[in-house]
């Protein structure tokens, strides 16, 4: 195991890494599912969620499933190189966990018709590529609500990593969800143009707490938000993962990504025969988005109040874009009542009102 | 002390802090490329020195013991380098690519078990002088490795400008056949030369684990390594410039977060692309002023020695 880790490190820039259980006698050739990762396991977040979803994956199918890993893999021009490998290595189906990898997973996968190709969190598809996300904002709704409880200067903080429809939509989100609970409440939006650097994540938080905020939401990848609000004693959600470690104070909560069954469900599908294009975005009503356990430091009517706001997104009685909302410039976007298709969420790329700051374009 | 919503007191006490793992992981290379070796594996020498110290620190609750074993790490790894460039004569490079890779994949390893372990903090040297208005942040209010990283600058600008030591080990970089038909021991100097820039580089990376974050995660020092070996080219290898290209570095970094926290309607693009031109302009343009000359990349950089006769 420890040797295996190893391997995995030090070929950060690409080596592919067959962690397969290649020992086990088998009567009929395994499939072979590839990954592209982000960052590593280890930053405890995103990329670290996918990689437990694969190896649920690997032990739901005992042997009949195995993963090839690249890890580290940057967004732009390189990821092609590392995906064309993966299908050149014998990858049936592939997995590209990042939204920057979307046009070289398109242009890759024009290369190899045979192998099927799945994009987290983009939008563009073809015959072997389909996409999957997840409805973060759902989650943002409920941490929003929280959020605007339980801060005591009236300022909350969220750390942006770059202003694509899904940060964009978590922002208005979490922004709507705070201010719906507690009027007075402001929102200070940071972006730091990286999914993934510990320090200035850190420098971030500590930026905002200097300027008054107490509840810090990230849309970032590690936990270096969280060591910074722990010190102020401020407080902070876990984001893709648990981050339970911060439990019970600074992290008071959670959004946590769950892609296990998805991935079991695709790999099924490929060995019936039955994998076809889709594109498929779930929320909490599929497990998908989940909610980690809220701590003792949210009073009970508050944590009451998130899990009930939790139910009506799961069981599709409230969509946390419901009108009358505005834009930001003060004109209307949903009516009364009204909600917003899918495809004009998945485009999204403007504040809503009541937001300060510009939207990066 | 206000300017547009942002305290400058607590700007620049933090700033200093920004700065401090970039600027000792430089003034660590400066000397390793005075001396013309060029160790490209600054950013894995730092994530060892940040395991290595977060372990330490974490094993035995003294952030001190922490740093110490930061530095060996990076002095080991950065021995490992000698060893091939000098007495194997591989390609400096590839060595010093290989290394970061290297570094990273063998942090990974031994951080295993470490995450979201709260390392011992590192505590102010002055103690309540640190609560004095202005000064108190600025001056007095920071932990003892910020100090250390500005008496590193000092220091070695004084042992390479007015001591032996430092004429012999520019020598060795600027031509280091002349200085073997001398007598100097070109490979020695060059050992210690780097060692000593690895155990900079290794404190560096300690700094971002036990202070700047604090936590252990992979592949934390995300690039700063590059930036390291960038500013010391920059500041043409001189000790002063390094500081203060660190500075500015760390500095409009830490700005440019606190405007958008401030709500200053600059565009984000700008804001996040200015550390790097604001350095490199400051840089260029002070090296520009004196001609060619004056830039004083070691003669010998990069070069590989071989005594053959």
């Amino acid at each position: 195991m420890k040797r295996r880790e190893f391997l995995a490190a030090t070929a950060a820039t690409g080596t592919v890494l067959a962690t397969g259980l290649a020992g086990k006698a088998m009567a009929a050739e395994p499939l072979k599912v590839g990954f592209i990762y982000l960052g590593v396991p280890g930053d405890g977040g995103w990329t670290y969620q996918h990689d437990l979803a694969r190896q649920a994956m690997e032990k739901h199918f005992d042997g009949k499933v195995v993963t090839n890993v690249i890890q580290n893999v940057p967004e732009g021009a390189d990821a092609e190189r590392s995906i064309t490998q993966l299908a050149l290595a014998g990858n049936k189906l592939i997995f590209t966990t990042s939204f920057g990898y979307m046009d070289p997973t398109i242009n890759v996968a024009k290369k190899f018709p045979k192998v099927k190709f799945e994009h987290a969190t983009g939008y563009k598809r073809a015959d072997n590529v389909s996409t999957y996300d997840a409805r973060f904002y759902e989650g943002r709704a409920v941490i929003g609500t929280i959020a605007g409880r339980m801060t005591k200067t009236n300022k909350i903080g969220y750390i942006g990593t770059f202003p694509i429809p899904e940060v964009v939509q978590g922002i208005n989100s979490a922004y709507i969800h705070a201010k719906k609970v507690n009027p007075d409440v402001e929102m200070k939006v940071i972006w730091v143009s990286t999914w993934f650097d510990p320090a200035k994540e850190a420098d971030a938080a500590q930026a905002m707490i200097d300027a008054g905020v107490d509840v810090i939401m990230q849309h970032t990848d590690s936990t270096a938000a969280m060591a910074k609000a722990q010190a102020a004693g401020v407080y902070a959600f876990g984001q893709s993962s648990d981050m339970i470690q911060y439990a019970p104070k600074p992290r008071i909560s959670s959004i946590i990504d769950n892609w296990a069954p998805y991935y079991i469900q695709r790999a099924q599908d490929m060995l019936d025969g039955k994998w076809a294009s889709q594109g498929v975005w779930m929320g909490i009503g599929t497990g998908v988005v989940e909610i980690g356990e809220i701590t003792d430091a949210v009073p009970p009517e508050v944590k009451a109040e998130a899990l009930a706001l939790k139910d009506k997104i799961a069981s599709g009685a409230y969509h946390p874009f419901t009108g009358p909302l505005n834009k930001q410039d003060g004109s209307v976007w949903l009516a009364a009542g009204e909600t917003p298709k899918d495809d004009m969420l998945s485009g999204l790329n403007f504040y809503v009102e009541g937001i300060q700051g510009d939207l990066p374009k | 002390m206000s300017l547009g919503g942002i305290d400058l007191v607590v700007l620049i006490a933090s700033l200093m802090v920004a700065s401090t793992p970039i600027m000792l992981a430089a003034i660590g290379e400066l000397v390793a490329e005075k001396a013309g070796s060029l160790n490209l594996g600054v950013e894995g020498m730092m994530i060892i020195g940040a395991i290595c110290g977060f372990i330490a620190a974490v094993e035995t609750g003294s952030p001190v013991l922490g740093f110490v074993a930061a530095a060996a790490g990076g002095a080991v790894m950065a021995l490992l380098f000698a060893f091939m460039t000098q007495v194997l004569l591989s390609n400096q490079v590839a060595t010093g690519l290989a290394l970061t890779l290297f570094g990273l994949g063998l942090s990974s390893l031994l951080g295993q078990g470490y995450n979201g372990i709260k390392p011992p903090p590192t505590p102010k040297l002055f103690g309540s002088l640190g609560d004095l208005p202005v000064v108190g942040p600025i001056v007095f209010g920071h932990n003892w490795v910020v100090y250390l990283s500005l008496i590193l600058v000092a220091g070695t600008w004084a042992v390479l400008k007015y001591t032996r030591a430092g004429l012999v080990l520019r020598a060795v970089g600027e031509n280091h056949d002349a200085a073997h038909a001398l007598g100097y021991r070109v490979r020695t100097v060059r050992t210690l030369a780097l060692m000593y820039g690895g155990a900079c580089a290794g404190v560096g990376g300690a700094y971002l684990s036990l202070v700047r974050v604090p936590q252990w995660t992979e592949g934390m020092t995300a690039g700063a390594g590059w930036i390291a070996l960038a500013i010391v080219v920059f500041a043409s290898w001189k000790p002063w410039r390094v500081l203060l290209g660190a500075y500015i570095f760390g500095g409009v970094t830490v700005l440019q977060l606190r405007l958008q926290a401030a709500g200053i309607a600059i565009p984000v693009q700008i804001l996040s692309t200015a550390p790097y031109l604001i350095t490199i302009l400051v840089l260029v343009i002070m090296s520009a002023r004196r001609g060619r000359a004056a830039q004083g990349a070691p003669a010998s950089l990069g070069r590989v020695f071989h005594a053959s006769h």
